[in-house]
């Protein structure tokens, strides 16, 4: 068992600023664990998390790796990449936070390059003004705002990430059931060849959250 | 921190900018040297993947001559160092990195890379 990662250097004034972890993040860490055996024998060489937020997340996937792996973290809030960077560094980790949408500036390079690709999406539905103006102005509201079905930035990386899927690649993604779960693993299939599983599924309050694994 | 195994896996995106993007060029640029620990195996493996070009150019330009121009055959334990040091152990903590093509400037503050862009920018 894996330890949740230490984040005590986090304080309020951060989390006013950055999500702060709760059932979504836990869920998506008990997912890795679920899978931590797999996850070593495939050897990755290169983890992506899409939206880092406060780090918990690649930090735990570092400590289930180790140091041979290299951690790139992207997050359109600037202080969610500190935040990011200084939760591996609490935790003895190493993490490249990028402050950038989605896997811009990476995509070009990382074609069919990312062994492991990470994304706790915005999901909760809302106006697509709310979810367009949250991601323009690169705030917390960001974290959560998911526009039409919760799905409007999540659609988005959805067309991409195949793109981005090494040949072994396994791309976690964190859901609640307005999402539409089933038609998200049916778009996955029949758009881009990605088969999917169910890792996870719990009820936390009002949402029911789910993990699903895309492998090629 | 952004460091030139990051670097090397940058690109410009403003949109239409799509040929003579890579590699960012550093301008500004404040080093900090941190140790990090070796691991032959995780450098091998990731040579692949690195485009040489860039990596030795970009480390040149910020003073680190210590990898050949071509890259060679025989990967010895002396190459494979140098190779660790540069990917891993210098670390840009301020200055910008310019677009060789359009020449946009992505800022680096407190180690994190500046990537974002303006709305009629995006591709």
């Amino acid at each position: 068992m894996e330890p949740t990662p230490d984040l005590s250097h986090l304080t309020r004034r951060d989390y006013d600023r950055i999500y702060e972890p709760a059932e979504d993040t836990f869920l998506l860490l008990d997912a890795l664990e679920l899978d931590a055996n797999a996850l070593r024998a495939a050897k990755p060489q290169i983890c992506l998390e899409i939206g880092s937020g406060s780090g918990c997340v690649s930090t735990f996937l570092g400590k289930i790796l180790g140091s041979s792996v290299l951690y790139l973290c992207t997050d359109i809030n600037f202080h969610a990449c500190r935040c990011t960077f200084l939760t591996g560094v609490q935790n003895q980790v190493i993490l490249d936070p990028i402050n950038t949408s989605l896997d811009s500036a990476v995509q070009y390079r990382l074609m069919h390059g990312v062994d492991i690709i990470l994304f706790n999406p915005p999901y909760v539905p809302t106006s697509s003004d709310e979810a367009e103006d949250a991601q323009e102005a690169r705030t917390i509201e960001g974290s959560w705002a998911g526009g039409f079905n919760g799905m409007e930035l999540t659609n988005v990386f959805l067309e991409r990430v195949e793109r981005l899927m090494s040949f072994q690649g396994k791309f976690y993604l964190v859901a609640v059931k307005q999402n539409d779960i089933e038609h998200i693993r049916r778009l996955m299939l029949h758009s881009h060849g990605l088969k999917s599983e169910i890792v996870l599924q719990r009820r936390a309050g009002r949402e029911y959250l789910f993990v699903i694994r895309f492998t090629r | 921190m952004v460091r030139l195994i990051t670097h090397n896996l940058l690109a410009c995106h403003v949109k239409g900018c799509t040929s003579n993007n890579f590699p960012l060029e550093f301008k500004d640029a404040k080093l900090e040297l941190r140790e990090a620990e070796y691991n032959s195996e995780f450098i091998r493996g990731f040579l692949p993947k690195i485009e040489w070009k860039a990596l030795v150019d970009t480390a040149r330009q910020l003073g680190d001559t210590s990898l050949p121009l071509e890259q060679p055959e025989m990967l010895d334990d002396e190459f494979l160092k140098n190779l660790h040091h540069v990917l891993l152990e210098i670390h840009i903590e301020e200055g910008s990195m310019i677009c060789p093509n359009c020449k946009h400037d992505y800022p680096i503050s407190n180690g994190i890379p500046n990537m974002l862009l303006a709305e009629h920018e995006i591709g």
